[in-house]
């Protein structure tokens, strides 16, 4: 066995090249990491397998990198050898638009994906345009407000090739919609946050691009409230694409349904909707301007995701505001309130970053998720708040997680200690 | 121990007549739908509960005896076919609709439950479970969710899988584990997504919790006539590129329409060398606009007769001769083979004709009954098995036709299943490594490999090291703990 000190040879061999010694501007939660690989070129899957065959025989931990825009979600790696980046892995291989079907490299931008395909009148549905990679994206598993009408990223994912620990390249699914022959390594892959394997390629499934959409804007008085307009949308015929929440701590909180469509539907869909939403809707064909918009992670330091039973969006809220005045903060909340995703930010103006603090919201929220029905987790965090709190909460099936983890990845090799249960 | 060993342990465990060793009785679960491959279980057991089929799976662990999930039996591809010496865990009697929260717009289920009851019962409140296979007056929701069965309006709202947000699983080593649940991105690896789909071979599905989707506010179908199924195939991909997204368009060529005309009578337009039935479902306004829309494109495709549902008796009338398009073959042909295979939707033209060209060396016909708008193909290949060589050939077909599915770009199967039938055939659509890697997921919920082997992999992995612990929970195994483990 190599030590770390002398890999990099190595890893340049195994690279074609394209390797270096790491730097304070790589580090993953503060640990700066020895090497760096960028695997460009054709050959850059093989180069990946090499990196990866390499780090298995020398016992080296390896984080993949892509944009780097969420390489702070989960808990700290435990060790940290090689940092492996995918944006060499760019190629859009094929844009199948009369199958609506996109086979791209895993690094490729998203916002160069979505340019790629609007073209042909076509989208991939997790608006708005991203700085994310397309493997960034389905490791995180995160997607925007279209999540209501197009399903979640799992669903958009149609085919995948994966570089396991050792190296080995698999593929699984293929470049049609409908297919189940074998086992759907693409759903096993997405939120896998790079701990299973290193996507290299992926096949997803495309949407048209609305002819029109409106949004309808409702002012929201209470948690009550928020959970009867949301129960409204959802039962309606109206078949709403998003329905986000936007609930500032300090401030009116607001409902906002998006239709999307073509132009004479929308308009009438809109005005059902305004009926629907009561007093104060109103119809706009411009979002408002906290639409699709993550919680700024370095206005607020701390943020949480917390899923829910989409019927128990109350109970969830009285939870925050529960959590708010006992540790004395404001709490910002916003998502996707009918789909049962929310993000909870600490502290808008940049306070919510003490440890003690963040742990007394996230054991406050915890003790009601099982009257939400859902889990919380610490998504942005500093280090030394992700140090101190326990990150992933409780998670069911951990036994069966852990011996698909020490199956694909016997060594751990890839982001050990980042995912569920230290996996 | 055997499976057959097994059975008095099991049978004073099960309730009364819930395990069967009868012969004439076994006999009667050798196949599920692909009747030309039988094999009589050596036990069958017809649990109740979630904690009776945990106690039937962890004594086979135990013994290292294989089981095999049944719901219905419905299933195209032998995925249901026994093992010989293994228990058959059927499922039947688990059919309580375990609850209805419209609130979250869930239900939560036995896996027996059949998959149109769960839409009936729903329909009142204004839901329905969107996976609608052909089979679904009969097929259970457990077989659905280990098949991920499509349907006709799958192009829409997508699969099965999709509409599954919990599970609770018996592991193929006796736990009962819950994955997934009524809220959405419950921390941790989507072992949801990896069951589903997974042909019984990661465990038995014992509860299942599903999405219930809203029932549209307006639904329009229409039945159009082309004379060949290329003026048909231009009018889909007239639709599909125009964005419309339709719930469904269904093809039919002549010889399908001939053989639902001789079954079912459903009065297709005469003449027809294809038909396209269209449905487009979801707010009025737009299905208004778009129907227009998509009867226009038809028209300028070639249709000659275009006919429009006036109600929901019509409709089911125009859906009638699709949905028994299989079995109505047989009025037209002693002998069929159901094949499934997937091509990308605008290869289709060429498919269909070469499809053709290869039976038609073969000396074999072949009726086509498909979901053109996901390039589903269902080409059913007539022969007379009382001809000698003919069902040889029109096996050869079949296969062939596979070959073209992955020659094209597509799958062996989009919805089907792999099963018995088509383990052969994964080698040529994944290589080596692949079909590995997903047999490193079964290790890990089946090291033992236990769980109905011999389907989806042509050669299984050994496992190696059985990570397996006794947790302390499980205590003894129940074997020893009811003083029986001596007996053996
Ligand atoms: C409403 C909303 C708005 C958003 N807006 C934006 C936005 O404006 N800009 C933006 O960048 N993101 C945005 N996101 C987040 C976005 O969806 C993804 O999280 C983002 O695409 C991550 O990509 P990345 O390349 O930066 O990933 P990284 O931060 O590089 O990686 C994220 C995780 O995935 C792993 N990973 C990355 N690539 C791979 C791979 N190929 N194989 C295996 N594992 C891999 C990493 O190890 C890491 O654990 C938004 C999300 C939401 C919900
Ligand atoms: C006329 C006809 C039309 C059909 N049309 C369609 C169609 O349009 N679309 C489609 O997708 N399929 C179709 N099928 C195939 C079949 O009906 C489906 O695959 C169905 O989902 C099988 O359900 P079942 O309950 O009959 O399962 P079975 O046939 O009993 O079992 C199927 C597989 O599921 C496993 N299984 C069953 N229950 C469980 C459980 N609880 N836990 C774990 N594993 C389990 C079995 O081991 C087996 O591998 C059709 C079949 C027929 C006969």
């Amino acid at each position: 066995m190599t030590t770390v000190t002398d890999a990099l040879p190595r890893l340049l061999e195994a690279s074609g090249g394209h390797a270096r010694e790491g730097g304070v501007a790589d580090a993953v939660d503060g640990l700066v990491p020895p090497y760096v690989v960028a695997p460009t070129g054709p050959r850059a899957t093989e180069a990946v397998a090499a990196v990866l065959r390499t780090a298995h025989a020398d016992g080296l931990a390896v984080v993949v990198r892509g944009a780097g825009t969420k390489l702070g979600w989960g808990a700290p790696p435990r060790r940290l050898d090689v940092v492996l980046e995918t944006g060499g892995l760019d190629e859009l291989v094929e844009h199948a638009a009369g199958d609506l079907v996109v086979v791209t490299g895993a690094g490729r931008r998203l916002e160069d994906l979505q340019r790629d395909l609007a073209g042909a009148g076509q989208c991939l549905a997790v608006d708005p345009a991203r700085q994310g990679t397309v493997g960034g994206l389905v490791a995180s598993a995160d997607a925007g407000p279209a999540r209501l009408g197009r399903g979640p990223v799992r669903d958009l994912v149609i085919g995948a090739t994966v570089v396991r620990a050792d190296g080995v390249v698999a593929r699984s699914g293929g470049k049609v919609v409908k297919n189940v022959a074998g086992y759907d390594l693409g759903k096993l892959l997405t939120g896998s946050f790079g701990t299973l394997g290193v996507l290299t390629r992926v096949a997803l499934r495309l949407h048209p691009v609305a002819e029109a959409g409106a949004w309808v804007t409702v002012p929201v008085a209470s948690a009550r409230h928020a959970s009867a307009l949301v129960q409204g949308v959802l039962h309606a015929q109206v078949v709403a694409d998003a329905a986000e929440l936007d609930r500032p701590g300090e401030g009116r909180a607001q409902l906002a349904v998006r239709l999307d469509g073509i132009a004479p539907g929308v308009a009438a869909r809109a005005e059902q909707t305004a009926a629907l939403l009561g007093t104060g809707a109103q119809v706009s064909d411009t979002a408002p301007a906290w639409w699709g918009r993550d919680l700024d992670a370095a206005a607020h330091g701390v943020t949480l995701k917390a899923s829910y039973e989409p019927a128990s969006l109350a109970v969830l809220l009285e939870a925050v505001d529960d959590a708010s005045a006992a540790v004395g903060l404001p709490l910002d909340v916003r998502g996707s309130a009918a789909v049962g995703t929310l993000t909870v930010g600490l502290g808008g103006s940049g306070h919510g970053s003490d440890p003690a603090q963040v742990a007394a919201v996230l054991a406050a929220l915890r003790g009601a998720a099982d009257r939400f029905g859902g889990a919380v987790v610490v998504r942005d965090a500093p280090a030394a708040v992700r140090a101190a709190v326990d990150v992933w909460g409780p998670v069911r099936g951990l036994d069966l997680m852990r011996r698909v983890k020490e199956r694909l990845d016997p060594t751990g090799v890839l982001a050990p200690g980042r995912f569920v249960g230290g996996i | 121990m055997d499976a057959r060993g097994l059975a008095p342990w099991l049978a004073d465990r099960l309730p009364a007549g819930a395990v069967i060793i009868d012969p004439v009785q076994l006999a009667t679960y050798a196949c599920d739908g692909l009747a030309h491959y039988k094999v009589v279980p050596a036990v069958v057991v017809l649990p109740e509960t979630a904690e009776q089929v945990a106690t039937v799976v962890r004594a086979c662990a135990e013994h290292g005896v294989p089981f095999v999930a049944r719901g219905a039996g419905t299933g195209l591809s032998g995925g249901a076919l026994p093992h010989a010496d293994g228990v058959l865990v059927v499922l039947s009697r688990m059919r309580d609709v375990v609850e209805v929260d419209r609130a979250n717009q869930r239900a939560v289920v036995q896996p027996g439950v059949v998959n149109l009851q769960l839409s009936a019962l729903t329909r009142p409140d204004g839901y329905y479970f969107a996976p609608d296979p052909s089979s679904q007056q009969v097929c259970s929701v457990g077989g659905n969710v280990a098949e991920n069965s499509g349907g006709a309006h799958c192009l829409k709202y997508g699969f099965t899988t999709g509409h599954v947000t919990g599970l609770q699983l018996v592991t193929p080593a006796g736990e009962l584990v819950e994955l997934g649940g009524k809220a959405p991105d419950l921390p941790g690896y989507d072992l949801l997504g990896a069951v589903v789909g997974s042909e019984g071979t990661l465990g038995v599905a014992t509860r299942v919790t599903v999405r219930l989707t809203r029932t549209p506010e307006a639904v329009e179908t229409l039945l159009a006539g082309f004379p060949d199924t290329d003026s048909a195939g231009r009018a889909v991909s007239a639709v599909i590129s125009a964005g419309v997204v339709p719930a469904a368009i269904e093809m039919m060529d002549a010889l399908a329409i001939e053989a639902a005309e001789a079954a079912v009578h459903c009065g297709y337009p005469a003449g027809a060398g294809a038909v396209l039935i269209v449905e487009l479902d979801g707010p009025r306004p737009e299905v208004a606009h778009q129907f227009e829309q998509v009867k226009g494109m038809c028209e300028d495709a070639g249709a000659f007769e275009i006919r429009v549902a006036a109600d929901d008796t019509e409709r089911a009338l125009i859906w009638k001769g699709r949905k028994s398009a299989f079995a109505a073959v047989g009025r037209i042909s002693p002998d069929y083979i159901v094949q499934d295979g997937v091509i990308p939707r605008t290869r289709l033209a060429e498919a269909l004709t070469r499809i053709e060209a290869l039976a038609g060396e073969r000396g074999v016909r072949v009726a086509n009954v498909f979901h053109a708008g996901d390039g589903n193909l269902h080409p059913l290949v007539l022969f007379d098995d009382a001809v000698p060589g003919e069902a040889e050939r029109a096996e050869e077909a079949s296969g062939a036709i596979i070959d073209l599915c992955i020659e094209l770009g597509g799958s062996i199967t989009g919805e089907h299943g792999v099963g018995s039938d088509k383990a052969k055939y994964m080698p040529r659509m994944f290589g080596e490594d692949d079909l590995d890697t997903m047999q490193l997921v079964r290790c890990a919920f089946d090291p033992a490999g236990i769980a109905n082997p011999g389907k989806i992999f042509p050669t299984p992995r050994l496992c190696g090291e059985v990570p397996r612990r006794r947790t302390a929970s499980e205590g003894a195994h129940p074997l020893v703990e009811a003083g029986l483990a001596d007996q053996f």
